[in-house]
């Protein structure tokens, strides 16, 4: 049993069914920005999305060839590991399911790379089976800048850290190896339903 | 666990908590720590608030700015007491930090309460009686919201060059500057991005993306520019 904190009652919204909200997590409205570092101006001349790394060959895609992929629009719960949520975020983007199609390998663990060198790692299961997307609309809008456009990861169901923004490609990896927050700290997984934030936990 | 051991008003909206950690294992100047609160019936709310004192002080001072229709910073400003205990982790993040042996020159910038990380690697560089290159440029709505005002009058002797801002109030007395940040201000205040100056910038965030925008656009490279965001909501 934690300890009381003297005259601290708290405002529990009454709004928020408890059952989507993990421990530790408070429910928003608006939708906070956290980045390590200015927003990159990213220009779609240019762009493309790589698949590489343990892979039979290597795949690339320009950005109206990711846009003429089948997509998918979601409604998913966020959890940011600074502890807010946003339920019922829409976005629309192409699953990695269909991406991955296209790569053979045998990898178990994949470092997503991000405009200006920003990496985090994730295990491949976690990234297949309709849990991902490479999304490029949020709430029918094409994606801001300071919330990862042109195009970001989306894997809803670990902290929001891991759906890194800016995304440029996925490098497949037959071990695992801590991304950016990973080696600053951050848990190597990040399951907010258990709480997974710091190394420790 | 910590315990109060002194409460300090910065401004009308903020104030300093002052708590005694055991064990704390040391910090670094800029990371944070994550409050937990427990309320009568077992609710919990979770938050994280800056460090504002330096590695190796006595006690862990956090400064809190009580944000309107917030949740925890209206009890960590209004309602906490010396003598009060609650659960505290850390410290937290390795990147937004700064050490006399990373060197500089340093610019430092603050929207706000943004200020307070920054004022953890002012007050390291004071106590290292470091002579690095330091400039700190502060923006804030006026005056009396700008934190730590007797101890920052004090820093242009110890080498940090401090330049202000105000947005929306100011005298007839103010010879500072009266609008939001902009590429002339950034240019004044130095250094240039030929110096590759370490930059760190804390605000809320349209604050931090604008700021950050402006230092990109005039040549800083953004690997040198480390950014902490923080939202309205959080409380």
């Amino acid at each position: 049993m934690a300890p009381i904190s003297r005259g601290f009652r708290g405002r529990r919204r009454r709004d928020v069914d408890p059952s989507r909200l993990p421990p530790g997590q408070y429910v928003v409205n608006d939708f906070p920005v956290l980045s390590a570092g200015p927003t990159p101006n990213v220009a779609l001349d240019g762009w493309s999305f790589t698949i590489d790394g343990a892979v039979d060959e290597r795949r690339s895609w320009g950005w109206e060839e990711l846009l003429a992929l089948p997509s998918e629009t979601v409604t998913v719960d966020i959890h940011c590991v600074t502890k807010w949520s946003k339920l019922g975020t829409a976005w629309t983007g192409v699953s990695l399911d269909v991406l991955l199609e296209e790569v053979e390998t045998s990898a178990e663990f994949v470092t997503a790379r991000s405009e200006g060198g920003y990496t985090s790692n994730l295990p491949l299961a976690d990234v297949t089976g309709g849990q991902a997307w490479i999304a490029y609309r949020f709430d029918g809008e094409a994606l801001e800048p300071e919330h990862g456009g042109p195009a970001r990861l989306l894997v809803p169901h670990l902290y929001f850290w891991k759906s890194a923004k800016w995304i440029r490609g996925l490098t497949l990896m037959d071990e695992d190896e801590p991304g950016f927050w990973e080696s600053l700290g951050y848990h190597n997984y990040g399951d907010p339903w258990r709480e997974q934030r710091y190394w420790s936990d | 666990m910590c315990t109060v051991v002194d409460v300090r008003e910065e401004t009308p909206r903020a104030r300093t908590i002052v708590l005694d950690v055991p064990g704390w294992p040391d910090h670094l100047a800029g990371q944070h720590v994550d409050v937990r609160l427990t309320a009568d019936d077992g609710y919990q709310a979770q938050r994280s608030y800056s460090i504002a004192s330096p590695p190796g002080s006595a006690g862990l001072a956090l400064t809190v700015e009580q944000i309107d229709d917030g949740e925890v910073s209206p009890y960590l400003t209004d309602e906490l007491r010396v003598g009060d205990s609650f659960e505290l982790r850390g410290p937290i993040g390795g990147y937004f930090t700064w050490n006399v042996r990373d060197g500089g020159p340093l610019l430092l910038v603050a929207g706000g309460s943004g200020l307070v990380p920054l004022m953890a690697m002012v007050r390291h560089r004071r106590q290292e009686a470091s002579d690095i290159d330091t400039r700190l440029l502060v923006s804030v709505g006026s005056r009396e919201d700008v934190l730590y005002q007797a101890e920052l009058a004090e820093a242009p002797r110890q080498g940090v060059a401090c330049h202000y801002t105000l947005t929306r109030h100011w005298d007839a007395q103010w010879a500072g500057w009266t609008r939001r940040v902009d590429a002339e201000m950034i240019g004044a205040v130095g250094p240039g991005p030929e110096e590759r100056p370490l930059i760190f910038v804390c605000g809320p965030t349209p604050f931090v993306e604008h700021v950050a925008d402006l230092l990109v656009a005039l040549g800083h490279e953004a690997a040198r520019v480390r950014t902490e965001r923080f939202g309205p909501t959080g409380g």
